[in-house]
């Protein structure tokens, strides 16, 4: 793995400076402690979204790395198509023999949980030579914070709002980590941009791995989570240390824990920190925010279990 | 220009040298998969749909067999077929894809995309009808809903015509001042699964004739990086938008070179339309497919009637041949445009638009009765078109939508 300070030596390596992400914005690190991993040069796809619309508008673009997007629902798609090229020419000798390229995939949680999940179920069932990674956000900032599948219960969106009648989200997030999983694909992992280390470690292990590898990446959204820029990280870390966001990875089928958490923070220090919750701190709320930890619990406790790890 | 002329009235005029052809009793889908075979693309990505499933299917065993070095994506939808074609294509890869109606309709929004990034995907069309209600017969409101979608459109007439015509895709889209996606179709069923005489060029030749595939540009080449697929404003879009129209004006003159080319080297050369008894006639039916070839039947029924009756086969829909179009027609009085499709503008079919567009920039004023008719695959008869022609001779010059649009043989 290439560590923190190996890392600040590279330059050229995933995305420039001069991006249009807000500050505070949790992808762009996201991109780096990957990219920074991969030993070969990266061709990227990515989905319509608040990181393809921030990082190329016409005629710039922060990608040091050859970059296509095409559509919303189609990334992992377009990186079958392109994976399937490299293949084609090297068998045919039309590529330098000891050219090696990673192929990468990226998707907001909209065009990865929801619109995309087709496609991605798709490509991770032909066991593309790929990495998928989705930056998961929890909502579809880039046309103005609209719920997703993997957005919180209780979490308020422009269409979850926080109404007189409904608090915000009715389900509770599906969890794609373990459906993608479930493709028997070489890697699938849960990891957070508030844990550095976990996730260039799990990147470099994914990039070492022949197959379909996928990684569920957390990354707050100041605008879309009504959160302080300068929390980001903190935020992202208190997702883990309450059991919203377990870090895990199930690697060739075998699941585990890459973050014990000893004391489970309650799911309220959380909601304290982001605008989004403001209203299931309110007294009228208790029952529900009762349920959400109990499912939290419930959910935590099947995954000690899934891990080995009893409890 | 004059050129044109001359290569669309005879465009099945024999050429020069022909290389040793076979003789085989061949489907269009079997003839469309053989092309496939010859033309061994890098890549193919293609999911089933009724009629063109067999292509797929044919060229699957082709892959499996040995036949060809193509790498084929069994993706789990057309939407991700054509993504995949579109990632292949930008990775330098000779990229083919087969579909027809519901998995067009699917690729919709991928099909744009293509033809915006000028990728020369090739892809075999088969003709259907689309939803609602469900229907796996013949009519052209598949292709027809992606006609302004940047892609090149060449309809087929029969089996043959769709073997060559799929050919000479691959080398229209490549060529460097078109780059643009492009697809051959067949009718379904009529075509896809009638099976007819067909002649095989040999495999050689063939290759030879579309020679190898030099990237514009590619994903692989990681030595000059470059993003494709930025975010594009109100600053540049208009202008990456026209460029496509750039690419489309050149492939008229491209189709017309490669369709003399492919008749000197296989005995058949193309154009963008044919003719048959244009040059007298009183009455001419313009008609698209399969349809042309029972028309020629009707045509040759009525001339011996003594009725001044022709009939002009559109091959190339996109681009569309207007100024070539209007010419063969000046002298014409009166026309029968046969739509397999509605546009659902309550005015035209959508050749019937284009033509009276192009009509009325060239200041002429023909009778023209536009007749939509074989939705869903209902039969088209020559005793039909004969009543077609003759009614549309006889018939004053309309002057409602009723007269001006028939829809014929359908029950009111
Ligand atoms: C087919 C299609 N439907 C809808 C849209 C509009 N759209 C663009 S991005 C987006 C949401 C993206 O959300 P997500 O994937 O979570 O990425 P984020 O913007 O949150 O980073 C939507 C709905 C689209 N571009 N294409
Ligand atoms: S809106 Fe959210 S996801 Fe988008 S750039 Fe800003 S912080 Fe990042
Ligand atoms: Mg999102």
């Amino acid at each position: 793995m290439q560590n923190l300070k190996q890392m600040s030596n590279q330059d050229k390596v995933g995305l420039a400076g001069g991006h249009r992400a807000c500050a505070g914005c949790g992808f762009p690190q996201i991109i780096k402690m990957i990219y920074g991993q991969s030993q070969a040069p990266v061709v990227t796809t990515c989905a319509t979204g608040c990181m393809e619309i921030a990082t190329t508008i016409y005629p710039f673009t922060a990608w040091r790395g050859n970059f296509i997007h095409s559509a919303f629902e189609n990334s992992a798609a377009t990186i079958s198509g392109i994976e399937t090229a490299y293949k084609a020419l090297k068998k045919q000798g039309r590529l330098p023999a000891e050219q090696e390229m990673n192929f990468v995939a990226i998707g907001g949680d909209g065009g990865t949980y929801d619109i995309g999940l087709q496609a991605l179920s798709g490509a991770m069932e032909r066991q593309h030579n790929i990495l998928y990674i989705c930056y998961n956000n929890e909502a579809y900032m880039n046309t103005g914070v609209q719920r997703s599948s993997a957005t919180p219960q209780g979490g308020h969106t422009t269409t979850s709002p926080a109404g007189k009648v409904v608090p915000g989200k009715i389900q509770f997030p599906k969890d794609l980590t373990a459906i993608i999983a479930a493709h028997d694909v070489v890697y699938a992992g849960q990891a957070s941009v508030g844990f550095h280390i976990d996730l260039m470690r799990k990147a470099d292990q994914a990039f070492g791995m022949v197959g379909p590898k996928f990684m569920n990446v957390y990354t707050p959204c100041r605008l879309g989570w009504g959160s302080d820029p300068a929390q980001t990280l903190e935020i992202a870390r208190l997702a883990v240390e309450t059991c919203l966001w377990p870090l895990y990875e199930v690697a060739e089928g075998r699941w585990k824990l890459t973050r014990k958490i000893k004391e489970k923070k309650p799911v309220t220090e959380f909601y304290k920190t982001q605008n989004r919750f403001r209203h299931l701190l309110k007294p009228e709320n208790e029952e529900l925010v009762k349920q959400i930890q109990e499912e939290v619990d419930r959910r935590w406790h099947d995954l000690l279990q899934r891990c080995g790890e009893g409890a | 220009m004059e050129k044109a002329i001359e290569t669309m009235s005879s465009p099945r005029s024999a050429g020069k040298a022909e290389p040793r052809k076979a003789t085989l009793a061949r489907t269009g889908n079997e003839a469309m998969a053989e092309a496939m075979r010859q033309i061994n693309p890098d890549v193919c990505a293609a999911y089933p749909i009724t009629p063109a499933t067999e292509i797929v299917q044919i060229f699957a065993n082709f892959v499996n067999d040995g036949l060809v070095k193509t790498e084929f994506i069994t993706v789990e939808s057309e939407h991700s077929a054509m993504s995949a074609c579109i990632g292949s294509a930008s990775s330098g890869a000779r990229t083919m894809t087969a579909t027809s109606s519901q998995g067009l309709a699917l690729m919709y929004e991928m099909l744009y995309i293509a033809a915006g990034y000028r990728l020369p995907i090739v892809m075999a069309e088969v003709n259907r009808a689309l939803s609602s209600p469900i229907n796996i017969h013949c009519d052209h409101s598949d292709t027809m809903g992606g006609r302004d979608s940047g892609w090149i459109q060449i309809f087929s007439e029969n089996a043959q015509e769709a073997y060559d015509n799929l050919i000479q895709a691959v080398r229209i889209a490549e060529h460097p001042d078109v780059l643009l996606p492009a697809w051959a179709s067949t009718d379904g069923f009529i075509i896809s699964h009638g099976m007819e005489n067909f002649e095989l060029y040999p495999d050689d030749a063939v290759r030879q004739f579309i020679g190898e595939y030099k990237p514009a540009f590619t994903l692989l080449d990681n030595r000059k990086p470059f993003t494709l697929g930025a975010a594009d404003l109100q600053d540049f879009y208009f202008e990456h938008r026209r460029s496509a129209y750039e690419g489309m004006r050149a492939a008229k003159k491209v189709i017309l070179e490669i369709g003399r080319e492919f008749g000197d080297k296989f005995g058949t050369a193309y154009g963008f339309f044919e003719g048959v008894h244009l040059d007298d006639a009183e009455v001419v039916m313009v008609a698209l497919g399969s349809t042309a070839g029972t028309g020629r039947v009707a045509v040759e029924n009525l001339r011996q009637r003594g009725i001044k009756a022709g009939l002009l086969k559109l091959r190339v829909f996109r681009p569309f041949p207007a100024e070539e179009l209007v010419q063969a027609l000046a002298h014409v009085p009166a026309i029968a445009i046969m739509d397999r499709s509605d546009s659902f503008n309550a005015q035209a079919g959508p050749l019937a638009t284009e033509i009276k567009a192009a009509l009325y920039d060239a200041g002429q004023y023909p009778k023209i009765i536009n007749y939509i008719y074989g939705l869903g695959g209902r039969d088209i008869h020559f005793r039909e078109l004969e009543q077609i022609l003759e009614q549309t001779l006889k018939a004053g010059k309309p002057n409602d939508l009723n007269s001006r649009v028939v829809y014929w043989g359908v029950r009111e």
